[in-house]
């Protein structure tokens, strides 16, 4: 706190000044965020470009045959086996991100318009369960469901059934369950956001102007939470259709879906460009879907009002 | 007539939640109430209670290499994502650059991409690169998926942080760095803090990119996944998961009250300033 405190004053705003100079802000953030940015460019970028490199090459026993070719894909939308599992993938995850949505919505509202002070408690008894293994969970889904499981069991304790059921686990309903239940908390999230940006006095000024609750929440609330709809749809449609656990768990032969077929290339079947091609396409079709699923909800967003 | 219709609509909306969190909970809840169930089949009614299945796993050599696995993967991923998420939290909530948005768009993409993509992609590049699958090349994979999450917090933490303290401290004479450690560093460790938790979790918890990344050595879900196949090793798995079940909430629970610390506090100051 002496000599060198009295010089560094000066010395420290001329420095400053230079360095604001030197290192406009773009410069310095873009150099910030580069060591992230290029773990996600070699990583993840390059990753998928190599995928959709060799979704055009032919596996020819241990070695790639290099030669461009659309051979994978023919495959892969034209055989029955992969045309079944991208169809079922697909049905199985709208439906899914259809019931999770459904299911998310009254309890999205109940916390921003009902919440009071308890909003974040409520957040966050909700996502917890969510940070809890996935693999643990579904696995739980195993033991409820399974012919010796919980559901079966209790149901013949009550005398409901006589005898275990063995249409509850091991096919398609078991993992639309299952994705259900495992992917709850990452509907709820979007809803809530947008639903805490709705002016609360735009829906009191429908109730004045004579709306009932009904109607001013038919005609304000839930246009003006589209928007977390929407992502609450997408973040539980995208990552669904791709999903291996659930299905290799508590699907069966009935519940296979493409992540199976696409593991399986990689593994057994040993033949990366047909699994590439299945992985390009998975992802092709989902993109597709999701911004079908945005115009859609837009429009009758714009309907609604 | 209306506050009784309110209160109605208000119970039947309050009676749902309490449904919705019983269904978020029930499935859940079955692992540890079966873990110490004396049947080795999980159904009603229960038989007894036991602590035996929980005596078994520590004289388990192969579940006690998995643990350690797990957590040197786990404290590996949870800090080198916490470094790069820290990198670009500040980046994106500091500065101001074209290209911004789509590079954040790309760092957060994980999230949003099939798990199995991401999986089977960086499998592939591996393999080319010739180099061999083992704890490392899990780290590399748990990384990527934590990022985003890591960014999640860091952001949150780093917003509403008032610039101008950082700039006072500058002109008081501190260095770059000295700036960094004792007046940013302090205001955002909480959040920094919870980063680590959440991403350790997340790596902690993570199967599919472990099982297609990993060489012969197992982390703890690619153990369970393997004692799955085996029904007599059902309770065993039940008092394992529990247990993993256990350390998830108590961690997530600590990096909540820290996340919830940092909001505040900066929210505070930032208050205070404005």
């Amino acid at each position: 706190m002496t000599a060198a405190a009295e010089g560094s004053p000066a010395f420290g705003m001329t420095r400053a000044r230079r360095n604001a100079l030197l290192q406009s802000e773009p410069v310095q953030g873009f150099a910030l965020i580069s060591p992230t940015f290029l773990y996600a460019l070699i990583l993840l970028v390059l990753p998928i470009l190599v995928v959709i490199a060799h979704s055009f090459w032919t596996q020819n026993y241990l070695t790639i045959d290099r030669t461009f070719t659309l051979e994978n894909y023919r495959i892969a939308l034209t055989e029955p086996i992969y045309r079944d599992l991208l169809w079922r993938s697909l049905y199985i995850s709208l439906t899914v991100s259809f019931f999770t949505v459904v299911l998310a919505y009254p309890i999205a509202y109940f916390i921003s318009f009902h919440g009071g002070r308890h909003k974040s408690l409520w957040l966050f008894l909700i996502t917890i369960p969510f940070w809890t293994s996935y693999l643990l969970r579904v696995m739980s889904w195993k033991v409820i469901l399974g012919y010796n499981g919980v559901l079966n069991s209790g149901l013949m304790g009550l005398g409901v059934i006589d005898e275990p059921s063995t249409a509850l686990l091991y096919n398609s309903s078991a993992v639309i369950i299952t994705l259900t239940h495992a992917w709850a908390a990452f509907a709820i999230l979007p809803i809530f956001v947008s639903l805490e940006k709705v002016d609360r006095t735009l829906v009191e000024a429908a109730k004045d102007l004579g709306d009932g609750p009904i109607r001013s929440f038919l005609r304000v609330t839930l246009p003006l939470s589209a928007p977390g709809v929407i992502s609450a749809a997408l973040i539980v449609m995208i990552p669904t259709v791709g999903d291996y656990v659930t299905p290799k768990l508590v699907g069966g032969k009935d519940g296979v879906m493409i992540a199976n077929a696409i593991q399986a290339q990689f593994g057994k079947a040993s033949n990366w460009p047909l699994g590439a091609a299945l992985s390009v396409t998975t992802m092709l079709i989902v993109t597709l879907i999701a911004g079908a699923t945005v115009l859609i909800l837009r429009t009758a967003q714009r309907l609604a009002r | 007539m209306t506050a009784m219709r309110r209160f109605l609509a208000n119970g039947w909306l309050s009676a749902y939640a309490f449904l919705y969190v019983v269904f978020l909970y029930l499935p859940v809840i079955f692992l540890p109430i079966f873990s110490v169930n004396t049947a080795a089949t999980p159904k009603f009614p229960l038989s007894g209670f036991t602590l035996k299945w929980y005596e078994d796993l520590p004289r388990t050599p192969a579940l006690l290499d998995a643990a350690w696995n797990s957590l040197v993967v786990g404290v590996s991923a949870a800090i080198l994502s916490t470094v790069l998420g820290i990198l670009a939290a500040r980046s994106i909530t500091r500065y101001r650059y074209p290209g911004r948005r789509a590079i954040n768009g790309l760092i957060m993409a994980p999230l949003v991409l099939p798990e199995i993509i991401v999986a089977i992609s960086l499998l592939l590049v591996i393999l080319q690169l010739g180099l061999s699958l083992s704890l490392f090349t899990v780290v590399l994979g748990h990384v990527l998926v934590s990022i985003p999450y890591s960014m999640t917090v860091l952001t949150a933490g780093f917003e509403g942080f008032d610039r101008s303290l950082e700039e006072a401290s500058a002109d008081l004479g501190e260095s770059a760095f000295g700036t960094f450690r004792r007046v940013t560093l302090p205001m955002v460790a909480p959040a920094i803090i919870s980063s680590l938790l959440v991403c350790f979790t997340i790596s902690l918890d993570e199967f599919l990119i472990a099982f297609f990344l990993t060489g012969t050595e197992a982390t703890l879900p690619i153990y369970i996944w393997g004692q799955l196949r085996f029904a007599s090793k059902l309770p065993g798995v039940l008092a394992l998961g529990t247990l993993l079940l256990a350390a998830s909430f108590l961690l997530m629970t600590v990096a909540e009250i820290l996340r919830r610390h940092a909001a505040k506090r900066t929210q505070n100051e930032g208050g205070l300033y404005a």
